[in-house]
Protein backbone atom coordinates (compact mmCIF):
# COMPACT_ATOMS: atom_id res chain seq x y z
CA UNK A 1 0.00 0.00 0.00
CA UNK A 2 2.93 2.32 -0.35
CA UNK A 3 1.98 5.30 -2.25
CA UNK A 4 4.70 5.13 -4.89
CA UNK A 5 3.51 8.08 -6.96
CA UNK A 6 2.89 10.11 -4.54
CA UNK A 7 6.33 9.57 -3.01
CA UNK A 8 7.81 10.59 -6.31
CA UNK A 9 5.75 13.72 -6.48
CA UNK A 10 6.11 15.04 -3.00
CA UNK A 11 9.69 14.74 -3.46
CA UNK A 12 9.48 16.99 -6.98
CA UNK A 13 7.97 19.76 -4.82
CA UNK A 14 10.42 19.76 -2.15
CA UNK A 15 12.96 20.01 -4.77
CA UNK A 16 11.15 22.95 -6.52
CA UNK A 17 8.72 25.11 -4.12
CA UNK A 18 5.46 25.07 -5.91
CA UNK A 19 3.58 28.36 -5.25
CA UNK A 20 -0.05 28.64 -5.76
CA UNK A 21 -2.00 31.47 -6.96
CA UNK A 22 -5.08 31.64 -5.40
CA UNK A 23 -7.87 34.01 -6.60
CA UNK A 24 -11.79 34.42 -5.05
CA UNK A 25 -14.40 33.74 -7.19
CA UNK A 26 -17.53 33.33 -5.27
CA UNK A 27 -17.66 35.18 -1.97
CA UNK A 28 -19.94 34.20 1.19
CA UNK A 29 -22.74 36.53 -0.14
CA UNK A 30 -22.37 34.94 -3.65
CA UNK A 31 -22.40 30.97 -2.69
CA UNK A 32 -25.70 32.56 -0.22
CA UNK A 33 -27.52 33.59 -3.73
CA UNK A 34 -26.45 30.54 -5.37
CA UNK A 35 -28.21 28.14 -3.09
CA UNK A 36 -31.12 30.23 -2.94
CA UNK A 37 -31.51 30.42 -6.60
CA UNK A 38 -31.57 26.29 -6.77
CA UNK A 39 -33.51 25.91 -3.81
CA UNK A 40 -36.21 27.66 -5.57
CA UNK A 41 -35.43 26.44 -9.11
CA UNK A 42 -35.67 22.34 -7.54
CA UNK A 43 -39.04 23.63 -6.04
CA UNK A 44 -40.09 24.95 -9.34
CA UNK A 45 -38.93 21.71 -11.38
CA UNK A 46 -40.63 19.27 -9.08
CA UNK A 47 -43.32 21.24 -8.03
CA UNK A 48 -43.08 21.61 -4.47
CA UNK A 49 -40.92 19.77 -1.70
CA UNK A 50 -43.36 16.29 -1.60
CA UNK A 51 -41.48 12.97 -2.38
CA UNK A 52 -38.05 15.13 -2.71
CA UNK A 53 -34.77 13.99 -0.53
CA UNK A 54 -31.35 15.73 -0.52
CA UNK A 55 -28.77 13.51 -0.70
CA UNK A 56 -24.93 15.21 -0.27
CA UNK A 57 -22.15 13.67 -1.18
CA UNK A 58 -19.32 13.92 1.25
CA UNK A 59 -17.77 15.53 2.13
CA UNK A 60 -18.58 18.94 1.04
CA UNK A 61 -21.81 18.36 -0.57
CA UNK A 62 -23.37 17.49 2.64
CA UNK A 63 -23.34 20.71 4.17
CA UNK A 64 -24.32 22.14 0.59
CA UNK A 65 -27.37 19.91 1.09
CA UNK A 66 -28.40 20.74 4.88
CA UNK A 67 -28.47 24.81 3.79
CA UNK A 68 -30.21 23.50 0.60
CA UNK A 69 -32.97 21.79 2.60
CA UNK A 70 -33.11 24.91 5.13
CA UNK A 71 -33.83 27.40 2.23
CA UNK A 72 -36.50 24.86 1.08
CA UNK A 73 -37.78 23.90 4.46
CA UNK A 74 -38.21 28.37 4.25
CA UNK A 75 -40.11 28.65 1.44
CA UNK A 76 -42.11 25.46 1.61
CA UNK A 77 -43.28 25.53 5.40
CA UNK A 78 -42.55 22.05 5.76
CA UNK A 79 -39.49 19.99 6.65
CA UNK A 80 -37.23 18.18 3.21
CA UNK A 81 -35.73 15.00 3.63
CA UNK A 82 -32.07 15.24 3.41
CA UNK A 83 -28.94 12.75 3.93
CA UNK A 84 -25.15 11.89 2.78
CA UNK A 85 -24.22 9.24 0.08
CA UNK A 86 -20.70 8.01 -0.06
CA UNK A 87 -19.48 7.20 -3.13
CA UNK A 88 -15.92 5.46 -2.48
CA UNK A 89 -16.84 1.94 -2.67
CA UNK A 90 -18.07 2.60 -6.04
CA UNK A 91 -15.34 4.54 -7.46
CA UNK A 92 -13.53 3.81 -10.35
CA UNK A 93 -10.47 4.63 -8.93
CA UNK A 94 -9.57 3.14 -6.30
CA UNK A 95 -6.99 0.74 -7.57
CA UNK A 96 -4.61 4.08 -8.61
CA UNK A 97 -4.85 5.94 -5.43
CA UNK A 98 -3.76 4.70 -2.13
CA UNK A 99 -6.90 3.30 0.23
CA UNK A 100 -8.97 5.71 1.46
CA UNK A 101 -11.14 6.38 4.55
CA UNK A 102 -15.20 5.79 4.44
CA UNK A 103 -16.98 8.77 4.47
CA UNK A 104 -20.67 8.26 6.54
CA UNK A 105 -23.56 7.50 4.28
CA UNK A 106 -26.80 8.36 5.74
CA UNK A 107 -30.18 7.98 4.55
CA UNK A 108 -33.47 9.13 5.39
CA UNK A 109 -35.26 6.04 7.29
CA UNK A 110 -37.58 6.82 4.90
CA UNK A 111 -36.01 5.39 1.99
CA UNK A 112 -35.31 6.71 -1.69
CA UNK A 113 -37.52 4.17 -3.53
CA UNK A 114 -39.83 6.05 -5.77
CA UNK A 115 -38.70 9.57 -4.91
CA UNK A 116 -37.34 12.29 -6.38
CA UNK A 117 -33.62 12.42 -5.12
CA UNK A 118 -31.57 15.69 -5.96
CA UNK A 119 -27.75 14.78 -5.10
CA UNK A 120 -25.50 17.77 -4.21
CA UNK A 121 -21.93 18.04 -4.33
CA UNK A 122 -19.28 21.09 -4.39
CA UNK A 123 -17.43 20.89 -7.80
CA UNK A 124 -18.74 19.07 -11.14
CA UNK A 125 -15.79 18.37 -13.32
CA UNK A 126 -14.99 14.65 -14.90
CA UNK A 127 -18.11 13.65 -13.68
CA UNK A 128 -16.70 10.54 -12.19
CA UNK A 129 -17.87 11.22 -8.60
CA UNK A 130 -21.47 11.30 -10.02
CA UNK A 131 -21.27 8.15 -11.97
CA UNK A 132 -20.05 6.37 -8.93
CA UNK A 133 -22.79 8.14 -6.62
CA UNK A 134 -25.69 7.31 -9.42
CA UNK A 135 -24.15 3.62 -8.79
CA UNK A 136 -24.15 4.12 -5.43
CA UNK A 137 -27.90 5.15 -5.06
CA UNK A 138 -29.13 2.03 -7.34
CA UNK A 139 -27.61 -0.33 -4.44
CA UNK A 140 -29.76 1.77 -1.84
CA UNK A 141 -33.08 1.80 -3.89
CA UNK A 142 -35.02 2.48 -6.87
CA UNK A 143 -35.45 6.41 -7.17
CA UNK A 144 -38.67 7.73 -9.04
CA UNK A 145 -35.97 10.98 -10.67
CA UNK A 146 -32.29 11.65 -10.13
CA UNK A 147 -31.23 14.96 -10.72
CA UNK A 148 -28.01 17.24 -9.78
CA UNK A 149 -27.32 20.04 -8.15
CA UNK A 150 -23.80 21.29 -7.80
CA UNK A 151 -22.00 24.64 -6.48
CA UNK A 152 -19.39 24.97 -9.20
CA UNK A 153 -19.16 23.84 -12.70
CA UNK A 154 -16.04 23.92 -14.12
CA UNK A 155 -15.88 22.00 -17.11
CA UNK A 156 -13.34 18.97 -18.32
CA UNK A 157 -16.40 16.32 -18.40
CA UNK A 158 -14.92 12.78 -18.96
CA UNK A 159 -18.42 10.94 -18.93
CA UNK A 160 -21.94 11.90 -20.80
CA UNK A 161 -23.14 13.76 -17.08
CA UNK A 162 -24.60 17.35 -16.91
CA UNK A 163 -25.93 19.00 -13.56
CA UNK A 164 -29.55 20.22 -13.61
CA UNK A 165 -28.94 23.10 -11.10
CA UNK A 166 -25.88 24.84 -11.36
CA UNK A 167 -24.55 27.69 -8.81
CA UNK A 168 -22.02 28.84 -10.60
CA UNK A 169 -20.45 28.00 -14.62
CA UNK A 170 -16.38 28.60 -13.65
CA UNK A 171 -14.35 27.97 -16.99
CA UNK A 172 -11.00 26.89 -15.88
CA UNK A 173 -7.73 25.16 -17.58
CA UNK A 174 -7.16 21.27 -16.71
CA UNK A 175 -4.35 22.89 -14.59
CA UNK A 176 -6.11 24.59 -12.09
CA UNK A 177 -7.49 23.68 -8.75
CA UNK A 178 -11.02 24.32 -7.34
CA UNK A 179 -11.29 25.18 -3.77
CA UNK A 180 -14.71 25.02 -2.32
CA UNK A 181 -14.20 26.27 1.50
CA UNK A 182 -17.42 26.17 3.70
CA UNK A 183 -18.11 27.65 7.09
CA UNK A 184 -19.20 23.96 8.25
CA UNK A 185 -15.88 22.82 7.64
CA UNK A 186 -13.71 25.35 6.96
CA UNK A 187 -14.55 28.34 8.89
CA UNK A 188 -15.49 30.58 6.29
CA UNK A 189 -17.50 30.83 2.80
CA UNK A 190 -15.65 30.87 -0.54
CA UNK A 191 -14.92 29.40 -3.59
CA UNK A 192 -10.75 30.00 -5.09
CA UNK A 193 -8.98 29.04 -8.14
CA UNK A 194 -5.57 27.64 -7.52
CA UNK A 195 -2.95 28.27 -10.02
CA UNK A 196 -0.46 26.11 -9.50
CA UNK A 197 2.85 27.39 -10.99
CA UNK A 198 5.33 25.11 -12.36
CA UNK B 1 -1.82 0.25 6.46
CA UNK B 2 1.32 -2.31 5.28
CA UNK B 3 0.46 -4.51 2.55
CA UNK B 4 0.15 -7.60 4.58
CA UNK B 5 -1.51 -7.90 8.05
CA UNK B 6 0.93 -10.34 9.87
CA UNK B 7 0.70 -9.22 13.51
CA UNK B 8 -1.49 -7.06 15.33
CA UNK B 9 2.26 -5.41 16.57
CA UNK B 10 1.88 -4.02 12.78
CA UNK B 11 -0.93 -1.54 13.23
CA UNK B 12 -0.33 1.82 14.70
CA UNK B 13 -3.02 3.79 16.81
CA UNK B 14 -3.61 4.96 13.59
CA UNK B 15 -4.09 2.27 11.41
CA UNK B 16 -6.35 0.39 13.99
CA UNK B 17 -8.73 3.29 14.38
CA UNK B 18 -9.18 3.54 10.34
CA UNK B 19 -9.69 -0.43 10.33
CA UNK B 20 -12.38 0.08 12.90
CA UNK B 21 -13.83 2.99 11.88
CA UNK B 22 -14.36 1.40 7.99
CA UNK B 23 -15.46 -1.40 9.66
CA UNK B 24 -18.30 0.72 11.71
CA UNK B 25 -19.03 2.13 8.25
CA UNK B 26 -19.37 -1.04 6.33
CA UNK B 27 -21.32 -2.78 9.07
CA UNK B 28 -23.95 -0.42 8.51
CA UNK B 29 -24.53 -2.31 5.34
CA UNK B 30 -26.50 -4.94 6.71
CA UNK B 31 -29.48 -2.42 6.84
CA UNK B 32 -29.38 -1.66 3.24
CA UNK B 33 -31.40 -3.56 0.63
CA UNK B 34 -28.27 -5.39 -1.20
CA UNK B 35 -25.75 -5.87 1.26
CA UNK B 36 -23.04 -6.16 -1.50
CA UNK B 37 -20.33 -3.46 -2.79
CA UNK B 38 -18.77 -3.50 -5.85
CA UNK B 39 -15.15 -2.29 -4.56
CA UNK B 40 -13.66 -5.67 -5.27
CA UNK B 41 -14.62 -6.93 -8.53
CA UNK B 42 -12.38 -8.63 -10.86
CA UNK B 43 -10.16 -9.64 -7.84
CA UNK B 44 -9.32 -12.89 -6.24
CA UNK B 45 -9.23 -13.83 -2.18
CA UNK B 46 -7.81 -16.78 -1.50
CA UNK B 47 -8.60 -19.03 1.78
CA UNK B 48 -5.57 -21.03 2.67
CA UNK B 49 -6.56 -22.90 5.58
CA UNK B 50 -4.09 -25.86 6.79
CA UNK B 51 -6.13 -26.41 10.35
CA UNK B 52 -9.98 -26.53 10.18
CA UNK B 53 -11.88 -23.56 11.08
CA UNK B 54 -15.52 -23.08 10.15
CA UNK B 55 -15.80 -19.61 11.90
CA UNK B 56 -12.67 -17.61 10.73
CA UNK B 57 -13.38 -19.08 6.79
CA UNK B 58 -16.43 -18.57 6.48
CA UNK B 59 -16.33 -15.05 8.14
CA UNK B 60 -13.45 -13.76 5.40
CA UNK B 61 -15.80 -15.52 2.88
CA UNK B 62 -18.60 -13.51 3.71
CA UNK B 63 -16.51 -10.69 3.72
CA UNK B 64 -14.83 -11.28 0.44
CA UNK B 65 -17.80 -11.61 -1.16
CA UNK B 66 -19.32 -8.41 0.18
CA UNK B 67 -17.19 -6.87 -1.32
CA UNK B 68 -17.80 -8.58 -5.25
CA UNK B 69 -14.12 -10.51 -4.95
CA UNK B 70 -14.12 -13.59 -6.34
CA UNK B 71 -13.35 -16.29 -3.32
CA UNK B 72 -11.28 -19.32 -3.31
CA UNK B 73 -11.27 -21.80 -0.77
CA UNK B 74 -8.40 -24.27 -0.35
CA UNK B 75 -8.28 -26.29 2.46
CA UNK B 76 -5.53 -28.84 3.26
CA UNK B 77 -7.21 -31.65 3.59
CA UNK B 78 -7.83 -33.89 0.74
CA UNK B 79 -5.65 -31.39 -1.26
CA UNK B 80 -2.48 -31.79 -2.73
CA UNK B 81 -0.91 -30.51 0.95
CA UNK B 82 -2.04 -34.00 2.24
CA UNK B 83 -0.25 -35.68 -0.66
CA UNK B 84 2.72 -33.48 1.15
CA UNK B 85 3.18 -30.67 -1.00
CA UNK B 86 5.30 -28.22 0.73
CA UNK B 87 3.85 -24.30 1.70
CA UNK B 88 6.31 -22.62 -1.41
CA UNK B 89 4.58 -25.09 -4.13
CA UNK B 90 1.46 -24.75 -2.70
CA UNK B 91 2.11 -20.53 -2.80
CA UNK B 92 3.60 -20.70 -5.93
CA UNK B 93 0.41 -22.51 -7.47
CA UNK B 94 -1.77 -19.42 -6.06
CA UNK B 95 0.22 -16.99 -7.59
CA UNK B 96 -0.16 -18.49 -10.73
CA UNK B 97 -3.77 -18.20 -10.16
CA UNK B 98 -3.39 -14.82 -9.30
CA UNK B 99 -4.12 -14.23 -6.45
CA UNK B 100 -4.61 -10.61 -5.17
CA UNK B 101 -4.84 -11.53 -1.46
CA UNK B 102 -4.18 -14.90 0.61
CA UNK B 103 -6.03 -15.55 3.91
CA UNK B 104 -3.79 -17.67 5.06
CA UNK B 105 -4.28 -20.28 8.72
CA UNK B 106 -1.46 -22.38 9.16
CA UNK B 107 -0.44 -25.22 12.30
CA UNK B 108 3.04 -23.36 12.22
CA UNK B 109 3.85 -20.37 13.81
CA UNK B 110 5.71 -17.63 11.55
CA UNK B 111 3.82 -19.58 7.97
CA UNK B 112 1.67 -16.25 6.89
CA UNK B 113 5.26 -14.45 7.57
CA UNK B 114 6.94 -16.66 5.38
CA UNK B 115 4.32 -16.37 2.78
CA UNK B 116 5.09 -12.44 3.12
CA UNK B 117 8.01 -12.18 3.00
CA UNK B 118 9.65 -14.98 0.36
CA UNK B 119 8.89 -13.77 -2.78
CA UNK B 120 6.28 -16.42 -3.29
CA UNK B 121 3.08 -14.19 -3.95
CA UNK B 122 2.86 -10.90 -5.09
CA UNK B 123 -0.52 -10.51 -2.98
CA UNK B 124 -1.30 -9.26 0.27
CA UNK B 125 -1.30 -11.73 2.82
CA UNK B 126 -3.80 -11.67 5.66
CA UNK B 127 -3.06 -13.92 8.79
CA UNK B 128 -5.46 -15.81 9.87
CA UNK B 129 -4.48 -17.66 12.69
CA UNK B 130 -0.53 -19.15 12.67
CA UNK B 131 0.02 -21.90 15.63
CA UNK B 132 0.15 -20.24 19.05
CA UNK B 133 1.68 -16.86 17.56
CA UNK B 134 -1.59 -14.05 16.10
CA UNK B 135 -5.15 -13.81 15.14
CA UNK B 136 -4.73 -10.38 14.49
CA UNK B 137 -8.54 -9.92 12.52
CA UNK B 138 -9.91 -11.30 15.85
CA UNK B 139 -8.41 -8.92 18.14
CA UNK B 140 -9.39 -6.16 15.37
CA UNK B 141 -13.25 -7.63 15.98
CA UNK B 142 -12.71 -7.77 19.52
CA UNK B 143 -11.41 -4.39 20.03
CA UNK B 144 -14.66 -3.39 17.28
CA UNK B 145 -16.73 -5.53 19.68
CA UNK B 146 -15.61 -3.44 22.94
CA UNK B 147 -15.81 -0.69 21.49
CA UNK B 148 -19.10 -0.49 20.62
CA UNK B 149 -20.51 -1.81 23.65
CA UNK B 150 -18.03 0.72 26.08
CA UNK B 151 -18.22 3.68 23.96
CA UNK B 152 -21.58 4.57 22.99
CA UNK B 153 -25.40 3.91 24.12
CA UNK B 154 -27.09 0.82 22.13
CA UNK B 155 -28.31 1.75 19.03
CA UNK B 156 -25.63 4.98 18.61
CA UNK B 157 -22.52 2.83 16.92
CA UNK B 158 -21.60 5.86 14.84
CA UNK B 159 -20.39 7.79 18.13
CA UNK B 160 -18.08 5.55 18.20
CA UNK B 161 -16.16 6.24 15.27
CA UNK B 162 -12.63 7.58 16.43
CA UNK B 163 -12.66 6.53 19.62
CA UNK B 164 -9.78 4.13 21.34
CA UNK B 165 -10.15 2.30 24.35
CA UNK B 166 -8.39 4.07 26.97
CA UNK B 167 -8.10 3.86 30.26
CA UNK B 168 -10.19 0.52 29.53
CA UNK B 169 -9.45 -2.36 31.70
CA UNK B 170 -9.22 -5.99 30.04
CA UNK B 171 -9.35 -9.03 31.28
CA UNK B 172 -8.29 -12.51 29.15
CA UNK B 173 -8.81 -15.84 31.06
CA UNK B 174 -7.86 -18.94 30.12
CA UNK B 175 -5.00 -20.91 28.19
CA UNK B 176 -3.08 -18.42 27.08
CA UNK B 177 0.35 -20.74 26.26
CA UNK B 178 -1.66 -22.05 23.31
CA UNK B 179 -3.47 -18.28 22.30
CA UNK B 180 -3.11 -16.65 19.71
CA UNK B 181 -6.29 -14.67 20.29
CA UNK B 182 -4.80 -13.40 23.55
CA UNK B 183 -1.02 -12.83 22.11
CA UNK B 184 -2.74 -10.63 19.17
CA UNK B 185 -5.57 -8.85 21.64
CA UNK B 186 -2.59 -7.81 24.14
CA UNK B 187 -0.68 -6.11 21.51
CA UNK B 188 -3.69 -4.39 19.78
CA UNK B 189 -5.39 -3.17 23.16
CA UNK B 190 -2.48 -2.20 24.35
CA UNK B 191 -1.90 0.08 21.21
CA UNK B 192 -5.56 1.43 21.82
CA UNK B 193 -4.79 2.32 25.18
CA UNK B 194 -6.31 -0.02 27.27
CA UNK B 195 -5.25 -2.23 30.44
CA UNK B 196 -4.97 -5.84 29.91
CA UNK B 197 -4.81 -8.34 32.51
CA UNK B 198 -3.93 -12.08 31.71
CA UNK B 199 -4.95 -14.59 34.41
CA UNK B 200 -4.30 -17.86 33.95
CA UNK B 201 -3.15 -20.87 36.15
CA UNK B 202 0.93 -20.60 36.52
CA UNK B 203 1.39 -23.66 33.85
CA UNK B 204 -0.42 -21.81 31.53
CA UNK B 205 1.63 -18.50 31.04
CA UNK B 206 4.11 -18.65 28.17
CA UNK B 207 7.73 -18.28 28.71
CA UNK B 208 8.48 -14.19 28.42
CA UNK B 209 5.06 -13.21 29.64
CA UNK B 210 6.52 -10.58 31.48
CA UNK B 211 7.86 -9.05 28.45
CA UNK B 212 4.33 -8.20 27.19
CA UNK B 213 2.82 -5.38 27.54
CA UNK B 214 0.34 -6.23 30.54
CA UNK B 215 0.06 -7.28 33.74
CA UNK B 216 -0.25 -10.91 34.72
CA UNK B 217 -2.12 -12.37 37.69
CA UNK B 218 -3.27 -15.90 38.82
CA UNK B 219 -6.35 -14.71 40.66
CA UNK B 220 -9.68 -14.42 38.85
CA UNK B 221 -12.29 -13.13 41.82
CA UNK B 222 -9.42 -10.33 42.63
CA UNK B 223 -9.57 -8.54 39.03
CA UNK B 224 -13.37 -8.94 38.44
CA UNK B 225 -14.79 -5.98 40.26
CA UNK B 226 -12.78 -3.35 38.43
CA UNK B 227 -13.16 -5.00 34.28
CA UNK B 228 -14.83 -3.71 31.75
CA UNK B 229 -14.09 -6.37 29.87
CA UNK B 230 -13.54 -10.24 30.59
CA UNK B 231 -12.66 -12.44 27.85
CA UNK B 232 -13.35 -15.98 28.12
CA UNK B 233 -10.45 -18.13 25.78
CA UNK B 234 -11.24 -21.75 25.27
CA UNK B 235 -9.35 -24.32 27.42
CA UNK B 236 -8.40 -27.54 25.03
CA UNK B 237 -9.81 -30.85 27.86
CA UNK B 238 -7.15 -32.27 25.96
CA UNK B 239 -4.41 -30.13 27.77
CA UNK B 240 -5.55 -31.65 30.91
CA UNK B 241 -4.34 -35.18 30.24
CA UNK B 242 -0.14 -36.19 30.60
CA UNK B 243 0.00 -36.58 27.02
CA UNK B 244 -1.62 -33.18 26.25
CA UNK B 245 1.10 -31.83 28.23
CA UNK B 246 -0.63 -32.01 31.46
CA UNK B 247 -1.11 -28.50 31.88
CA UNK B 248 -4.31 -28.32 34.95
CA UNK B 249 -5.27 -31.79 36.82
CA UNK B 250 -8.87 -31.85 36.32
CA UNK B 251 -11.30 -29.78 33.90
CA UNK B 252 -13.49 -29.84 37.80
CA UNK B 253 -10.50 -27.87 39.08
CA UNK B 254 -9.59 -25.96 36.08
CA UNK B 255 -13.46 -24.96 35.60
CA UNK B 256 -13.88 -23.81 39.97
CA UNK B 257 -10.66 -21.68 39.67
CA UNK B 258 -11.07 -20.30 36.55
CA UNK B 259 -14.56 -20.68 35.23
CA UNK B 260 -16.55 -17.83 34.51
CA UNK B 261 -20.24 -18.71 36.35
CA UNK B 262 -23.10 -16.93 38.02
CA UNK B 263 -21.42 -15.72 40.87
CA UNK B 264 -18.14 -14.82 39.24
CA UNK B 265 -20.21 -12.58 36.96
CA UNK B 266 -22.13 -10.86 39.82
CA UNK B 267 -18.77 -9.65 41.03
CA UNK B 268 -17.98 -7.41 37.24
CA UNK B 269 -19.10 -3.83 37.27
CA UNK B 270 -22.80 -3.37 35.56
CA UNK B 271 -21.48 -2.13 32.23
CA UNK B 272 -18.72 -4.84 32.17
CA UNK B 273 -19.01 -7.37 28.83
CA UNK B 274 -18.17 -10.85 28.67
CA UNK B 275 -16.40 -11.96 25.66
CA UNK B 276 -15.22 -15.41 24.17
CA UNK B 277 -13.74 -16.24 20.66
CA UNK B 278 -15.62 -18.94 20.19
CA UNK B 279 -15.49 -22.27 19.96
CA UNK B 280 -17.03 -22.24 23.51
CA UNK B 281 -16.83 -25.24 26.14
CA UNK B 282 -20.42 -24.21 28.02
CA UNK B 283 -19.71 -25.47 31.53
CA UNK B 284 -15.73 -25.59 30.99
CA UNK B 285 -14.75 -22.03 31.18
CA UNK B 286 -17.90 -20.39 30.63
CA UNK B 287 -20.96 -21.26 32.50
CA UNK B 288 -24.29 -21.34 30.18
CA UNK B 289 -26.02 -18.39 32.26
CA UNK B 290 -22.90 -16.46 31.25
CA UNK B 291 -22.99 -17.49 27.62
CA UNK B 292 -26.62 -16.51 27.48
CA UNK B 293 -26.76 -13.26 29.38
CA UNK B 294 -27.15 -9.57 28.26
CA UNK B 295 -23.56 -8.93 29.35
CA UNK B 296 -22.59 -11.75 26.51
CA UNK B 297 -21.19 -10.16 23.18
CA UNK B 298 -20.72 -13.63 21.83
CA UNK B 299 -23.19 -13.58 18.76
CA UNK B 300 -21.77 -10.07 18.06
CA UNK B 301 -18.50 -11.12 17.61
CA UNK B 302 -19.24 -13.15 15.33
CA UNK B 303 -21.50 -10.51 13.31
CA UNK B 304 -18.53 -7.84 14.06
CA UNK B 305 -16.24 -10.31 12.48
CA UNK B 306 -17.34 -9.68 8.94
CA UNK B 307 -17.73 -6.23 9.29
CA UNK B 308 -13.71 -6.27 10.34
CA UNK B 309 -12.77 -8.60 7.54
CA UNK B 310 -14.24 -6.50 5.20
CA UNK B 311 -12.31 -3.43 5.88
CA UNK B 312 -9.47 -4.99 6.27
CA UNK B 313 -9.44 -6.46 2.61
CA UNK B 314 -10.99 -3.47 1.58
CA UNK B 315 -8.08 -1.52 3.26
CA UNK B 316 -5.32 -3.75 1.11
CA UNK B 317 -6.29 -4.44 -1.66
CA UNK B 318 -8.15 -1.37 -2.99
CA UNK B 319 -4.91 1.09 -2.73
CA UNK B 320 -2.17 1.16 -5.50
CA UNK B 321 0.47 -1.21 -4.62
CA UNK B 322 3.93 -1.18 -5.31
CA UNK B 323 4.59 -3.24 -9.11
CA UNK B 324 1.44 -2.01 -10.22
CA UNK B 325 0.86 1.85 -9.90
CA UNK B 326 -0.56 2.37 -13.62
Amino acid sequence: MTPTRSTSSTAGSASRPQTALSRTVLEAADISRALTRIAHEILERNKGAADLVLLGIPSRGVPLAHRLAARIAAVEGSDVMVGSLDVTMYRDDLRLKPARALERTDLPPEGVEGRTVVLVDDVLFSGRTIRAALDALGDVGRPGRVQLAVLVDRGHRELPIRADYVGKNLPTSAGERVRVRLEEMDGSDAVCIETVAR
Amino acid sequence: MKSHLLSAADLTHEDALLVLDTAEELARLADRPIKKLPTLRGRTVVNLFFEDSTRTRISFEAAAKRLSADVINFSAKGSSVAKGESLKDTALTLEAMGADAVVVRHHASGAPHRLAHSGWIRGAVVNAGDGTHEHPTQALLDAFTMRRRLNAGPGEHQATVGTDLAGRRVTIVGDVLHSRVARSNVLLLHTLGAEVTLVAPPTLFPVGVDAWPCVTSYDLDGELAKSDVVMMLRVQRERMAPAGGGFFPSAREYSRRYGLDGRRMAMLPDHAIVMHPGPMNRGMEIAAEVADSARSTIVEQVTNGVSVRMAVLYLLLSGASEGESA
